[in-house]
């Protein structure tokens, strides 16, 4: 289980007592998200990724506004472990080689927004910002297998259709790119339930599932859920 | 004399493992200087990217022999456990050759991404004062794409869609596939372990 995500990083405080409260309650690694970087035409303020991680002793990702090799490298020399990418690499998709080959696959993430549509599941850009919003004019499946072909490390899935509704994962999707993806994969958006977590897992083979609001409102506890999920049979550091 | 010097074999993200140190309260410096480490107490190579990089800046450096003359305690970190041993085969990259055994590339498997990324149980081995208090079964943070085979030299494994080495030892050289750096608490102590080795 990983994942936390936060949205406004101007508040470097609040951030950093979160992060180090996720560390030590059991997170197995958190995403920093700044959901406007891209629609905004400007890059994540970065003097906080120096902050995080001096406090946690956990890996984290970084994930908005990072557009070029630069900026990668920006990110990866404060001390984030990976860096995450969206709507750059749908508009630049040589990116991801780029950065695959200068700071090797294991960092590179790729964040994938994808809606269901007319019985066919399509990618979305510019979600973090509605009147921006716009199909990316791919199919997920598609662009699944080329991010991978272009050497990205990680895939972490954000299910729109879920996301925000706590009903669950989309595992209907998930397990679909799980056929088609040889690394990892992030389930994103739906959790709203400890059960929803052993679902994912159970039903999707995901390597990781990733929620905020329910972490950030307490709803629930991280080592609850960690014990939960111990106890239903899934493999997870205690 | 400098108590921790982290060699500079490039890539990004070493940062992480500077921060590690300073929450163990204990000073570290990142360099490429013979002097400086040669003279360190305790030396780390760590190492992200490809490996053909990494070892071609210590040539640059001149650092291959001073590296392979090390007295003192020495941990290798991920790119820098298959930087000591004698080859990989990601572009077959002819290594340090200080602790015998060739990288390979993980298998993709039913289950098993390539690159590892992510937690994974440890199982220990064999006795080493690295590992004093560690417990079997430990998790560690792994991110990684190669690995060693396991050996005589093996004093922890994990598995992926085999079992390789997490942690490997040869004299005053060990080295670990995980990043003790972002591996909590049992990384945290894997660390203070080897700050309180004998030299």
């Amino acid at each position: 289980m990983k994942g936390v995500q936060f949205r406004n990083h101007r508040v470097v405080g609040d951030i950093l007592e979160l992060a180090a409260r996720y560390c030590e309650e059991g997170a197995d690694e958190l995403v920093f998200y700044d959901i406007t970087a891209s629609p905004d035409d400007r890059t994540v303020d970065r003097s906080w990724v120096s902050n995080v991680a001096r406090v946690l002793d956990i890996p984290f990702c970084v994930a908005g506004g990072i557009k070029t090799l630069a900026d990668a490298e920006d990110v990866l020399n404060k001390g984030a472990d990976k860096i995450s990418i969206n709507s750059p690499a749908l508009a630049n998709p040589s990116l991801i080689t780029e950065l695959a080959e200068r700071f090797g696959s294991q960092c590179v993430v790729i964040g994938i927004d994808s809606r269901e549509e007319d019985e066919d599941w399509l990618v979305y850009q510019y979600t973090g910002d509605p009147d921006k919003t716009t199909a990316a004019q791919r199919r997920t499946l598609d662009w699944v297998t080329e991010v991978q072909a272009r050497g990205a490390g990680e895939i972490v899935l954000n299910c729109m259709n879920q996301d925000g509704v706590r009903r669950g994962y989309d595992c209907e999707q998930l397990v679909a790119v799980r056929e088609v993806s040889d690394v990892p994969l992030i389930a994103s958006g739906g959790a709203g339930a400890m059960r929803h977590f052993l679902e994912v897992f159970i039903e999707s083979d995901v390597d990781g599932a990733l929620a905020a609001s329910v972490f950030h409102s307490a709803e629930i506890p991280i080592p609850d859920l960690k014990r939960y999920l111990i106890e239903n049979g899934t493999e997870l550091r205690t | 004399m400098t108590r921790v010097a982290i060699i500079d074999s490039g890539g990004a993200n070493i940062a992480s493992l500077l921060y590690a140190f300073e929450r163990l309260d204990t000073e570290a410096v990142l360099t490429t200087d013979a002097d400086v480490i040669k003279t360190a107490e305790r030396v780390l190579l760590p190492g992200v990217g490809a490996a053909r990089d990494a070892m071609q800046r210590l040539q640059d450096a001149d650092l291959v022999d001073v590296i392979r003359n090390l007295q003192q305690p020495v941990l290798g970190i991920c790119l820098g456990m298959q930087l000591l041993c004698e080859a990989s085969e990601e572009e077959d990259v002819e290594c340090l050759g200080i602790v015998p055994g060739v990288a390979r590339k993980l298998d993709v498997a039913e289950g098993f991404a390539v690159p590892n990324m992510g937690w994974c149980e440890t199982t220990i081995k064999g006795h080493h004062e690295l590992l004093d208090g560690v417990a079997d079964g430990s998790w560690f943070y792994y991110l990684h794409s190669y690995a060693l085979p396991v050996s005589k030299y093996t004093l922890a494994t994990a598995r992926h869609s085999a079992e390789f080495t997490a942690i490997i030892g040869r004299d005053n050289f060990v080295a670990a596939q995980f990043h003790p750096e972002r591996s909590s608490t049992a990384g945290a102590a894997l660390l203070t372990n080897f700050l309180g080795q004998p030299a």
